[in-house]
């Protein structure tokens, strides 16, 4: 595995193989030393052209972990929005000596053009492309899944889980449904008509409409964030009707399943996809999700720099 | 030996039959069973070819004025000479947009300069193209270029009172009004085909009825003022329908397809390369299929290349950057080849009626698009259907290398193409300098 640029590019022994190393990665930084010496010497560029706080600083902490040099190349309001092209830039990080670069890009797909062309040779990680796919928040969530119900090991089969809002803009729902597959268990997509892309239909996803009809029979339910501009866009009326049919709030919570999970990742509207009671709930996993990411990331730069995962109870 | 004077010895007519042919004075002069050659004459072994009347293109972007690093008119008419063809059209966005006299008469008169073929440019319908106030049609029509056809292609002329207008107004000097059908507010952003690979790539949607509403209003329009409309780039299998519907009913519509929307389908945005970024964009391969029936069935009159070279940096992009297009002219033939006659829906009769005959009859271009007869206007494409290349964006005539064919093996090989009886291409090399 040289790139991760989308999760249809891993096999199910790929993913299982990065969630296990995430795993041992996580029992390290518990340890007293939370540094390992692996990517020592390599360098890692965060190539953000669109803002994200958490993700970047998500990955800047993995590869820290892992001791690799980081640059952080913030290109929001720099050259990259201001007319260099994708192709300058990655020819600079080539020319710098990057490894790896990890990519957050407003363009589906320019992660891919990365990968793809000759302008470098490092690997590529996708950090979200537009309203592609975010595989790495992907497995993180998976990861989450799998620690609170299924042991922290194996694979999902059997489970079901609710990925709620505004599927047709998020790059997370798209990851979310091919890894949740690829690892057995169920999708259910709940969204209005309009929150949904046409062709959604060829999806290997159960399609609802009725929040209501889903709560109560799933494992895990992921709130999606409703960005504010939507509504000027006439995907849905205001944001009163939209939390009314598709926020999850305490009368919702009370349906789920005694063990079922809340997730998001993040940044979150309260109030809006999701009421604050629910988000600070026992149920809420939300804020484990951001310190599970730190240790999945860990596990991709791991797993791309260093050649092969490893295997659980390894590094014990 | 004079320069003018070709004998086509032992090539096939588009109808099968076996005829020489003699080129001099700039018309076909004599046309039998194995002629003995005129005085001076290159004799030219075409037996294993087919000699058909010139290709005629009615949808070109040539770049010029104004993007000349993109194409000029010398470039894209040697390009044109390169894939057969003896007449182009140019499209009026360039700039300044081809929306006066002026500008018409400038690319008219580059078009001669360049020899290459007749270049006759297509009108502005509004000016600017900005779907608001009329161009100056009248002038153009009137002007040097004789225009005909008009066109906002690029653009869409969405609003529906000015497209009633401009199909009423173009009636007093038989004028075309080339419709590019896309609803703007439909396709606000559109990146791609609306679908299952859209859904999953989250490129924003292109979907088929932003095309078909357009379609399905301006033939109604159309109809309603007694004009003539013209359909560019047919794309979708509803958009077939809706015309098939109109000609049924006797409705004076004309339609195009390109020969990239003959082969090539939106799996191919999957490599997110913007090589395959088109507009309007490639759709799937059951309206693939509707297209080539319909070429076939006449519900399509013709194949018009849209023809349309960037520059290197607007394709090594982002898709979502990336301009719209591709180049057309030196591959259309052989597209047509693959797609429509090696599967055999049509045999080359229909080819020479699709890519020049109609062509030249719905833009009134009177110079071209004749039959293969004795006293005709020698414009004549001659290709090899028996021989394959390998598409090399490096080996171009056009000034950009944007071809989404790129090492694809094509059938039929176009070698000679002869333009008011000079030849432009012979023995598959362009001819280095056609002005007089």
């Amino acid at each position: 595995m040289k790139h991760l640029l989308s999760i249809s590019d891993l096999s199910k022994s790929d993913a299982l193989g990065l969630l296990d190393t995430a795993t041992e990665l996580a029992r390290v930084s518990d340890g007293p030393m939370k540094k390992l010496p692996t990517l020592r010497g390599r360098t890692i560029v965060n190539l953000f052209a669109e803002d994200s706080t958490r993700t970047r600083i998500s990955f800047e902490a993995a590869a820290k972990r892992l001791s690799a040099d980081v640059i952080n190349f913030s290109a929001k309001g720099s050259s990259v929005s201001k007319g260099e092209s994708l192709k300058d830039t990655a020819q600079t990080l080539q020319a710098m000596g990057a490894d790896a670069v990890i990519i957050r890009h407003g363009a589906s797909g320019a992660p891919h053009r990365l990968a793809q062309s000759q302008w470098m040779t490092g690997s590529v990680i996708n950090a979200g492309d537009g309203t592609h796919e975010h595989p790495s928040q992907a497995l993180l969530d998976a990861f989450t899944i799998r620690k609170h119900l299924s042991h922290g090991e194996n694979d999902l089969a059997g489970l079901h889980v609710a990925i709620v809002g505004d599927i047709l803009h998020s790059r997370v729902a798209r990851s979310n449904v091919l890894l949740l597959n690829l690892l057995g268990a169920q999708v259910t997509l709940v969204a209005p008509p309009t929150l949904l892309p046409v062709g959604v239909e060829h999806w290997d996803a159960n399609i609802s409409f009725e929040f209501d009809d889903v709560v109560g029979n799933v494992d895990a339910v992921m709130m999606l964030r409703v960005q504010q501009e939507r509504m000027q866009e006439l995907y849905f009326p205001n944001a009163r009707e939209y939390s009314r049919y598709f926020g999850l709030n305490r009368d919702r919570l009370k349906k789920m399943k005694s063990h079922s999970i809340v997730m998001h990742p993040g940044p979150m509207n309260r109030g809006l996809e999701i009421t604050a009671d629910v988000a600070d709930s026992a149920r809420s996993v939300i804020v484990e999700q951001v310190s599970n990411g730190v240790s999945v990331r860990m596990a991709i730069l791991y797993v791309l720099l260093a050649g092969a995962p490893i295997e659980m109870g390894s590094l014990l | 030996m004079n320069k003018n004077i070709f004998h086509l010895k032992g090539g096939s007519l588009a109808s099968g039959e076996k005829r020489d042919v003699v080129i001099s004075e700039g018309i076909i002069k004599e046309i039998g069973v194995s002629i003995t050659s005129p005085e001076g004459a290159l004799v030219l072994d075409v037996s294993d070819s087919i000699i058909l009347s010139g290709l005629v293109d009615l949808h070109t972007h040539l770049r010029e004025p104004g993007k000349e690093d993109s194409e000029t008119v010398r470039s894209g008419s040697r390009a044109a000479a390169k894939g057969g063809f003896t007449a182009i059209s140019a499209m009026a966005n360039t700039s300044p947009v081809a929306d006066t006299a002026g500008v018409v008469e400038q690319v008219f008169r580059l078009g001669k300069d360049a020899g290459y073929c007749d270049v006759f440019p297509i009108g502005a319908i509004t000016q600017g193209l900005h779907g608001r106030e009329l161009s100056e049609m009248g002038a153009m029509a009137d002007s040097a270029a004789r225009v005909r056809i008009f066109s906002d292609d690029g653009n869409c002329v969405s609003d529906p009172m000015v497209m009633r207008r401009a199909l009423e107004y173009v009636k007093s000097f038989d004028g075309l009004i080339a419709q590019h059908a896309q609803d703007p507010t439909l396709t606000l952003d559109a990146q791609m085909n609306e679908g299952v690979v859209s859904s999953v790539l989250g490129l924003k949607g292109w979907p088929a009825v932003a095309e078909e509403a357009i379609i399905a209003r301006d033939i109604l329009l159309a109809d309603h003022v007694k004009s003539r409309l013209h359909i560019c780039h047919v794309t979708t299998a509803g958009g077939v329908e809706i015309i098939r519907w109109a000609k049924s009913r006797g409705m004076n519509v004309t339609a195009e397809v390109t020969p990239h929307h003959l082969l090539l389908t939106d799996e191919l945005a999957r490599s997110y390369d913007p090589i395959f970024k088109v507009n309007p964009p490639l759709r799937t391969e059951k309206d693939i299929m509707a297209l080539r029936e319909a070429l076939c069935d006449g519900t399509i009159d013709i194949v018009a290349t849209d023809h349309a070279p960037h520059p290197a940096e607007s394709k090594e992009c982002e898709w979502q950057e990336a301009a719209f297009g591709m180049l057309g002219l030196e591959t259309a033939l052989s597209i047509v080849q693959k797609t429509m006659v090696d599967s055999g829906l049509m045999n080359w009769v229909d080819v020479q009626n699709r890519l020049s005959i109609q062509p030249a009859a719905i833009a009134r271009y009177q110079s071209q698009g004749l039959e293969v007869r004795v006293g005709n206007r020698a414009n004549l494409t001659v290709i090899n259907p028996g021989k394959s290349w390998k598409v090399d964006r490096d080996l171009v005539a056009s000034r950009s290398r944007n071809t989404p064919f790129h090492s694809m093996d094509l059938p039929g090989v176009v070698t000679e193409t002869f333009f008011n009886g000079r030849a432009t291409l012979l023995r598959g090399e362009l001819v280095q300098e056609m002005s007089s």
